[in-house]
């Protein structure tokens, strides 16, 4: 493995690290439009926080996923049609949601934007769950053939292990979503926020609990790589406990980082545990590796030149963007 | 179980759907952002508050188009990887630059840019909120260019080597990828037809009101700018588009002879066919209606030469390529389509310019002709849906012109699909694509009738210093 290869394989790592912290709130909120808020002007509320945001925040998927293509192929190649279902549901889910925003805020009648709200609920969980779901499945191991094609049956990636995955993404980006919500807004919704994000951190280290002991029993972290694995595991309780600490102290900003941080730390996990592979096989002889799934030298290099000299504008203008609208929202 | 169909056919016909679909949003968005951006730099210069609340409301359908394109795009990044597998893998070092620097240049700058420009209205200076419309502008061209360079490549392969070991195509030399001549007559060809797109969908949305004569200052200034935006444009897609057919005589000549729908040679002085009857199947034009020296002049600028038929092209291809790809590959390119696409492309180009002088004519400031002629206006009003055909067909041409191929003379089609999808699951997919595609684009229809119908007066209503809120009439303030 080249130094090149070993950077993109963090790279990609790092562009969705950057998708979940940021999607992740959008997500949460999008969930929040039919939960925590109850009535239109909260819901109104609630959409404008993420309004000038969340479309920018998904462009980090489109750009992971060309990131992938650029310097992978034979990663993008092999899981993109691996798990064709899977994605198709996360595409009608990102669509439905994506337009959902602009299309309610047309509407005339009740019965229009409960519809476009639904679909903005309904998507973000979705796409939330699916991506947690693919993930596991991902580091699980899938029947992958010699040429890198993967044919996995419905129960590959349909399992105990991947609806907990899924269901403990979705439970991390909701409260995510609520920690988001606490620091944009005032009055009833910042208050009834904290007060539904309290229980629920008590479902989320259960959650995390189930989610480490089924972790053990399905993937080869502990074995291959147990020291990293176990400081990553115990990161992600610490990062709950600090997010927790932050909704029973109110400390706004320490619960919001923490849950941001603690996605982070279950991408960077699920990236330790693929390292040196970027496609997991049943057959330990058909694993994808990074060696073998990357572009020429001179792609890389190239694509290595134009994203460090491209990226820190992207990202002064992309924070600027939050400054000016850091101010909370009322209803 | 196959229901009788391939996956490769399969794959095809949803990569039509959805490059079809996503590309009657990406040049109207692309269009409509030059054309609000011009509008509100109208308004920055003049102070007229006129043109303020005309960006404001045009840029009401650009949200709504942007938002379908934002989304359909998604589709057609996953796409690769989902059908086209083994083209993703045969091409990713090459395919994946253009696309990763795509979504690292251009769609961060304009959904960040797009976000400060919905929302911004009432916290910078004129002159700052119009910077933001235009960036997000300029964000969607350089989004067209990386993705075009992509296209090019495929078009016309440059600037790569076969690696012998691996047999994939491997990237020797960046700048001969963006310097790909064919995408320099692509991207600007492309970039005019967006804003012809832009323009005609504003001139005519606005004379659907003029025919009721609501709010006819507003709509007759929108029509003013749009209708010297489209003209420009016009000449400018016409001027490419003949470049790029003199181009294409050279590099692809299967696909312009199947434009003209020349089986046998034509001979010299080469003559236009206008309307031809084709067999397709035995390779020949059973009639046609021919203008004579017209054909030379598109391809040549002159009165002479001859131009090469399908039926020796197709020979020349075998001598070429048997060797590498056997002798049973069919060369012949979908011929009725290409030869109904260009002339649909050709007759839009034409009328899009005559309707745009006669419609600054009648509109002139001090005349009222454009209310008096009603005929005028309903033509116009028709014109909304014709850029989007023309821009169709303008893809028929481009990529099924490219049969066999999905990379010019190195990949076919027919490899480029992914093996381990089954027909069950392209079905399933293409089965939802064409429901939430129907879906969207009746809404998009609704939509776009319903701001058309309430019309600007919420906007030359507004007071000053009410905020200005994208998403509603100020149902939530800041604190």
């Amino acid at each position: 493995m080249s130094n090149l290869q070993f950077l993109w394989f963090i790279l990609v790592g790092v562009l969705f690290s950057g998708f979940f912290f940021l999607e992740g709130f959008d997500f949460g909120v999008g969930m929040s439009i039919k939960s925590l808020a109850q009535n239109r002007a909260e819901r109104d509320v609630v959409i404008h926080t993420i309004g000038p945001h969340w479309d920018a925040n998904e462009v980090w998927l489109i750009t992971a996923g060309g990131a992938m293509f650029a310097s992978f192929p034979m990663w993008y190649a092999s899981l993109f049609s691996g798990f064709y279902l899977i994605l198709l549901l996360i595409l009608v889910a990102l669509i439905m949601r994506g337009v959902s925003f602009e299309f309610r805020s047309r509407m005339e009648t009740d019965a229009g934007r409960n519809f476009w709200e639904w679909a903005a609920a309904l998507g973000s969980f979705f796409a939330a769950f699916l991506f947690g779901m693919m993930f596991t499945a991902l580091v699980k191991g899938m029947p992958i053939n010699a040429h890198g094609d993967m044919t996995a049956h419905f129960t590959d990636y349909v399992n105990l292990f991947s609806i907990v995955g899924g269901v403990a993404v979705s439970l991390l980006c909701y409260l995510h979503g609520l920690n988001f919500i606490r620091l944009k807004t005032t009055g009833t919704l910042r208050e009834r926020a904290l007060k539904w994000a309290k229980p629920l951190y008590w479902v989320l280290f259960a959650g995390e609990v189930v989610f480490a002991i089924l972790l053990f029993f399905n993937t080869d972290f502990f074995t291959k790589k147990p020291v990293s694995t176990l400081i990553l595991v115990v990161a992600l309780v610490v990062l709950t406990v600090l997010a927790t600490w932050g909704v029973y102290g109110n400390h706004e900003w320490l619960s919001f980082v923490s849950s941001g941080l603690s996605l982070i730390d279950v991408v960077v996990l699920l990236f330790n545990g693929l390292f040196p592979r970027v496609m997991v096989a049943n057959n330990a002889a058909n694993s994808i590796l990074i060696k073998d799934a990357s572009n020429s030298p001179y792609t890389l290099h190239l694509m290595t030149v134009i994203s460090l000299s491209v990226l820190p504008i992207m990202l002064i203008y992309f924070i600027w963007s939050y400054w000016v609208f850091y101010k909370r929202l009322a209803s | 179980m196959n229901f009788g169909l391939s996956i490769l056919s399969l794959a095809r016909f949803q990569f039509a759907m959805t490059t079809v679909f996503h590309f009657f949003f990406v040049p109207l968005s692309i269009g409509l952002a030059l054309i609000v951006a011009i509008m509100e730099t109208i308004y920055v210069v003049k102070k007229d508050q006129l043109y303020k609340h005309m960006a404001q409301f045009w840029g009401r359908i650009f949200l709504l188009s942007f938002a379908v394109g934002v989304v359909t795009g998604i589709i057609q990044e996953f796409q690769f990887g989902m059908n086209w597998s083994d083209y993703s893998r045969f091409m990713g070092d090459i395919f994946g630059a253009p696309l990763a620097i795509e979504a690292l240049v251009a769609f961060f700058m304009e959904s960040t840019f797009i976000g400060l420009w919905m929302f911004g209205w009432d916290r910078f200076s004129a002159g700052i909120h119009c910077a933001f419309i235009w960036l997000t502008s300029i964000g969607t061209m350089i989004s067209a260019m990386w993705i075009l360079a992509a296209n090019s490549f495929m078009q016309n392969p440059v600037g790569f080597m076969i690696n012998a070991k691996t047999g994939r195509a491997q990237m020797t030399s960046f700048g001969a990828v963006v310097k790909n001549p064919q995408l320099w007559y692509e991207l600007p060809h492309v970039l005019f037809g967006a804003f012809v797109t832009g323009s005609f969908v504003v001139a005519g949305m606005a004379a659907f009101a003029l025919l009721k004569k609501r709010n006819v200052d507003f709509f007759r200034k929108s029509i003013k700018v749009s209708l010297i935006v489209g003209l420009i444009a016009t000449i400018g897609v016409v001027g490419m588009g003949d470049l790029q057919t003199r181009y294409i005589i050279k590099e692809q000549p299967m696909k312009f002879a199947a434009t003209e729908g020349l089986y046998k040679d034509s001979g010299s002085p080469a003559a236009w066919s206008i309307l031809e009857s084709q067999n397709t199947k035995q390779h020949k034009s059973n009639w046609s209606i021919d203008v004579p020296y017209v054909l030379d002049i598109l391809s040549y600028h002159k009165l002479s030469g001859n131009v090469k038929g399908q039926n020796k092209l197709n020979k020349e291809l075998h001598a070429k390529y048997d060797k590498k790809f056997g002798k049973d590959m069919n060369y012949y390119v979908p011929g009725k389509t290409l030869y109904w696409s260009f002339r649909v492309m050709a007759i839009s180009g034409g009328l899009f310019a005559l309707i745009a002088i006669i419609g600054l004519f009648f509109n002139r400031a001090g005349s009222d002709l454009i209310m008096r002629q009603r005929w005028f206006l309903w033509v116009l009003a028709i014109c909304t849906f014709l850029p989007f055909a023309a821009n169709t067909a303008g893809w028929f041409i481009t990529e099924l012109g490219r049969y066999p191929w999905v990379v010019y003379g190195l990949l076919t089609i027919a490899d480029a699909v992914s093996p381990n999808v089954s027909v069950a699951s392209l079905l399933t997919s293409n089965i939802v694509y064409f429901c939430l595609f129907s879906g969207l684009g009746i809404v998009m229809i609704v939509l776009s009738r319903r701001t058309l119908r309430q019309g600007p007066d919420d906007l030359l209503k507004a007071t000053d210093d009410a905020p200005y809120d994208p998403y509603g009439k100020g149902a939530f303030s800041h604190e």
